[in-house]
């Protein structure tokens, strides 16, 4: 019988944060892939804007999970979870940052037509936006093996990552007038395999919640 | 008290360290040896079996903090370590104790010799109606300890970080003192009789917040020398002082048991069983 009920509840309302936040982020991801690909400079502004109140959630609930430390000493799994749950605010709150990052460089290449139609790198996305769902998913039903599982899917972001990559420096060897579009779009590419980066975290967040230990499932070459 | 009295010891309390004594197999890759091996310790009060199949070991020169639920069995198990159930008409201990490699429920063993080297310090500070020096001075008296006194009072008032506050007033009553002084002359006083394990039972629980921690620091300084065995209903202090924590709690008919013998960082964070984790997260208890 659960004997703290208003523990219990503060508890509950930091997972429902974090369930809130993480849609929000995943909203940011996808607008940002949005307005890149068809060049919608107000739905980029969105994205920025949007960022602030991402910031404010996370610093809220980095607030909401230290106020449960001070006032009612977590210990064994729930101290786990709540210290998991402020590494998640943190990658989360990166991981807008990432997105609004992307909003920012279409406006600044406002003025240059897209180097290619964007195929390549909305997939990455794509991606790492079906990691990012699962990776909450695994969290709030303490899935150690999910969490693991999905880390290995950051190999598909990687390799569409490297064939961007050698995609771009094609272009910008054949045509040095490309460089500057070109460098856009992967840093743009870049941004996107830092999320997917950052979803990774998330999930040894969950084996460390469930498991008790601090592990690296896998180290990114980037 | 008649079992401070001093009777011939017919089996002698070995008080070496404790290197030679194998640990429990859970405990095998401890560094530490063990000072006291607790095996299969059962306590009976009439027909109740209060605790029941209790085994782990005591490192030396760490602190071992006991928990658990009230009428969990803790206290009753600390009081086994030194034979202070022995002063319960209706108690019966069965298993062992190793102190040193000696079974101290031997019939052979003095408890009084068991109790020189195994101190105990209360829930309720309790120090005799005379003066500081004297609450120090006299149970090592009474022990034949011969030695300067004014330097062994001195010494255990340090030690017990107590001299600075008392050192101009030491014939003054000890009754006179605040709670958390007196519980350091309390300590003071365990420490006259150069003990090799002191146990605390819930010395802390009478204090304000500012003693506790003060009495904290104490027991870390004090294990340089001295091994200590606290029982506490502060999962807190436990979690602060301690090396190894020791969880019981209520089994088939009331009876306590041992659930589980951590590293108090391992049992704090990652706790082995659900029972555990359920207590300290305070989803039972």
């Amino acid at each position: 019988m659960t004997m703290r009920l208003a523990y219990e509840r503060e508890l509950a309302a930091l997972r429902e944060g974090i369930v809130t936040m993480s849609s929000m982020v995943d909203k940011a991801i996808a607008r940002s892939m949005d307005a890149f690909k068809n060049q919608d400079l107000p739905l980029a502004r969105s994205v920025i804007e949007a960022d602030a109140k991402i910031n404010a959630i996370r610093w809220k609930l980095e607030d909401e999970a230290l106020t449960i430390i001070a006032t009612q000493a977590p210990m064994a799994g729930d101290l786990r979870w709540i210290a998991a749950c402020l590494h998640i605010v943190t990658d989360l709150e990166r991981m807008a940052d990432h997105a609004a990052g992307n909003a920012k460089i279409l406006l600044e290449t406002s003025d240059e037509p897209l180097l290619k139609p964007l195929v390549d790198i909305p997939r990455m996305a794509d991606i790492a936006r079906e990691m990012l769902s699962d990776a909450i998913s695994a969290f709030i039903h303490y899935d150690a093996e999910a969490a693991r599982a999905i880390v290995r899917r950051d190999d598909e972001i990687d390799n569409l990552y490297n064939q961007v990559y050698r995609e771009l420096l094609t272009f910008m060897m054949s045509d040095p007038r490309t460089i500057s579009r070109a460098t856009h779009l992967l840093w743009a590419s870049h941004n996107v395999e830092r999320i997917g980066d950052r979803t990774t975290n998330i999930c040894e967040q969950v084996v460390y919640v469930v498991e008790g230990r601090l592990e690296d499932i896998e180290v990114s070459d980037y | 008290m008649t079992a401070l009295s001093n009777p011939p010891n017919p089996v002698a309390i070995d008080t070496r360290p404790a290197n030679h004594v194998s640990g429990a197999a859970e405990h095998a890759d401890r560094v530490e040896p063990a000072v006291i091996q607790v095996r299969d310790l059962s306590v009976y009060y009439g027909q109740f079996h209060a605790v029941g199949g209790v085994t782990f070991d005591v490192p030396q020169n760490k602190i071992t903090a006991l928990i658990g639920p009230s009428g969990c069995g803790k206290s009753t198990v600390l009081r086994c370590i030194n034979r202070m159930n022995d002063l319960v008409p209706t108690a019966r201990v069965v298993g062992e104790i190793n102190y040193h490699g000696v079974n101290i429920n031997d019939p052979r063993v003095d408890p009084v010799g068991v109790r020189r080297r195994i101190g105990m310090v209360f829930q309720k500070p309790n120090p005799f109606p005379k003066s500081i020096y004297d609450n120090v001075a006299w149970g090592a008296k009474v022990n034949g300890i011969r030695a300067n006194m004014d330097d062994l009072v001195e010494q255990c008032l340090r030690r017990a970080a107590l001299w600075d506050e008392v050192h101009d007033k030491l014939q003054q009553s000890g009754l006179a003192l605040s709670g958390g002084q007196q519980q350091r002359l309390c300590i003071a006083r365990a420490l006259a009789n150069n003990p090799d394990v002191i146990l605390m039972d819930e010395p802390c629980s009478a204090l304000d917040p500012i003693s506790t921690l003060r009495i904290e620091d104490l027991m870390r300084e004090l294990i340089q020398d001295v091994t200590i065995v606290i029982v506490t209903h502060n999962m807190q202090q436990a979690a602060r002082v301690s090396d190894q924590t020791v969880f019981f709690s209520l089994g088939e008919n009331r009876m306590g048991q041992l659930i589980e013998a951590s590293p108090t960082r391992e049992l704090f964070t990652n706790p082995r069983d659900s029972r555990t984790e359920d207590y300290i997260t305070g989803r039972f208890g």
